[in-house]
């Protein structure tokens, strides 16, 4: 039998998951992949508590989080777009001119 | 199960609405005007927020909640809100020349900016988690567009890119935190919150919490979620530097303080002591890694983390009290920090800007009125009275003091001390030296927009100080 807690352990091995993607690569694309991950693991904890709680609220947040999501990949993607065309190279290990 | 429609009440949304609304038509016109008459969309962002500021100030003392009690336009939030809008303002009028002199667009930058000016204010009027989140979300994307703004400059690019991926990454956390307690309590509107907690601890609850204030610490820049701070702030276009360093730090310390003193009860999670160690750890850490900056605006930044740590006494004091004397600091704060933002754009010329210590030499000389200004500005921000930053520290470290915390009054004005070093040495440097190289040739006159914008926040920077009872009484009557 699977429970609410199951899948609250889910969500945050998800979650961790995602953050030790963001964490560990130096990609910015795939960093990115890792919020959008962590993003998701959030997506799932709402339906289940919502489910749990028999709480139509959570699953509306996630149509709420999805949307955010897409807004945040949007901008994402141009400032990558754009910082490829400034330098050919989108390695955040050498986007290092601001430091001190 | 039933569903009952909330009733529709757009009057206390009006300080999101119409800002909002101003933006798209912006984005309108600017598809449609000839580029030659593109500045005046100026004109029209600043009529925006014109009318916007009124509507917000009739809203003063109304007290009213719309969308089932999921905004509320209390008195302290439309405080807020009239910061946030007067800031805009300011910044509007000291990005005109910054574009002209750098070929910049006008529609999508003033767009932006508005568009944030609309999260902030949903931000400052929400008292619910997922509303909180949106307005969180609404200005920083367009937060992270505009530090990348100079496209063809290598650093707007480098602090778009950081701001984007560290604000993505922690705004993440900010949602995990509300899902947690919205799995917790079963609501995330922050008075029922706080009656489902009832005092008794829960792990999900405090987890939940603390994750909620990972997100608040990074969006105000307390340490140890500060490290992306400089980076942005240096590289950024400098009216936007200045614009987030205080719109967006009222606005995320709004939605802070009603977080933690409406939603968080003492008796399920004592936060004051922890808030106290992070107030002392950020204002030390912000004062002591200033004291070596170079570039002003990287040295503004990390005195914008120590302040960070100076307003978060207030809500370690956790009473009326401390909330008024936020209300004032930010206030106060948001007009010394954009005279210290605008003096530095006029004391540029052209494209170039004046901003490693040994650009600043001399500056005086050359530019005795916007020197003066960035002196009065660093000054304030030093505490030295008759300044507005003076009398802001002075209530809040008052407000520590009477409510027993005697021991983080102690250490913030030590803190205060020390910083007067690093505020002091770039106006040594303007004053006392030769003029730098590069910069010897007669400047060009400072546009008029321009000075007068530094003019007013100046004026209202000594304003505050000398004549502090009028504000400090709207923002004692602001949370009453």
């Amino acid at each position: 039998m699977l429970t609410v807690t199951h899948y609250t352990i889910l969500s945050a091995i998800l979650f961790a998951i995602g953050a030790l993607t963001f964490l560990i690569r130096r990609n910015p694309l795939i960093m990115f992949m890792g919020i959008e991950l962590m993003l998701n693991a959030v997506n799932l904890a709402f339906v289940a508590f919502a489910r749990f709680l028999n709480n139509m609220e959570g699953q509306v947040f996630v149509f709420i989080v999805l949307t955010v999501a897409a807004a945040e990949v949007a901008v994402g993607l141009a400032l990558v777009v754009a910082i490829f065309r400034a330098r050919d190279n989108v390695d955040v290990d050498e986007i290092d001119a601001l430091k001190g | 199960m039933p569903f009952t429609i909330p009733e529709i009440n757009l009057v206390p949304l009006l300080p999101a609405l119409i800002p909002a609304v101003t933006a798209m038509l912006i984005m309108l016109a600017d598809a449609l005007l000839p580029g030659k008459s593109k500045r005046w969309l100026a004109a029209v962002a600043l009529l925006g927020l014109a009318v916007s500021a009124y509507f917000t100030f009739t809203l003063y003392g109304t007290d009213q909640s719309a969308f089932n009690n999921s905004i509320v336009a209390n008195n302290f939030s439309i405080g807020i809100c009239l910061v946030v809008i007067a800031g805009a303002f300011i910044t509007v009028l000291l990005s005109i020349d910054f574009l002209n002199a750098r070929n910049l667009d006008f529609g999508e930058y003033l767009a932006l900016l508005l568009g944030a000016v609309s999260g902030m204010t949903l931000m400052a009027l929400a008292n619910d988690l997922i509303v909180i989140f949106l307005g969180l979300e609404l200005l920083s994307l367009p937060l992270y567009v505009l530090s990348a703004f100079w496209r063809t400059n290598d650093l707007s690019l480098e602090a778009g890119m950081k701001y984007f991926l560290l604000g993505a990454f922690s705004s993440a956390f900010f949602l995990y935190g509300i899902a947690l307690v919205y799995g917790a309590t079963g609501t995330t509107n922050l008075e029922l919150i706080r009656s489902a907690v009832d005092g008794t601890s829960n792990m999900l609850f405090v987890a939940g919490i603390g994750l909620l204030l990972v997100g608040f610490g990074f969006k105000v820049g307390l340490v140890p979620f500060q490290w992306w701070i400089p980076d942005v702030y240096e590289g950024a276009p400098t009216p936007i530097t200045g614009f987030m360093s205080v719109a967006t730090k009222a606005a995320a310390f709004a939605a802070f303080f009603r977080v933690f003193m409406i939603a968080v009860p003492l008796t399920a999670f004592d936060w004051q002591t922890i808030m106290a160690l992070l107030a002392v750890v950020t204002m030390t850490v912000g004062n002591i890694a200033a004291l070596v900056q170079t570039n002003i605006k990287r040295m503004l930044a990390y005195s914008a983390i120590a302040n960070a740590g100076y307003i978060l006494v207030a809500l370690v004091v956790n009473n009326a009290e401390g909330l008024s004397a936020a209300l004032f600091y930010l206030a106060a704060y948001t007009v010394m920090n954009l005279a210290a933002f605008g003096a530095v754009i006029a004391l540029g010329q052209g494209d170039r800007e004046r901003l490693t210590m040994s650009e600043l030499s001399g500056a005086a000389q050359q530019k005795p009125w916007a020197a003066a200004a960035l002196a009065i500005a660093l000054l304030s921000l030093a505490g030295f009275p008759p300044f507005a930053g003076f009398v802001a520290k002075f209530f809040v470290f008052g407000a520590a003091v009477n409510a027993g915390y005697v021991w983080l009054a102690v250490i913030g004005v030590l803190n205060s001390l020390v910083a007067v070093y690093y505020y002091l040495g770039p106006i040594v440097r303007m004053y006392m030296q030769p003029p730098a190289e590069g910069w010897q040739q007669t400047p060009a006159r400072t546009p008029a927009l321009l000075a007068f914008a530094v003019v007013v926040v100046v004026l209202l920077t000594i304003g505050f100080g000398l004549f502090p009872s009028e504000l400090s009484q709207f923002a004692q009557a602001a949370v009453k």
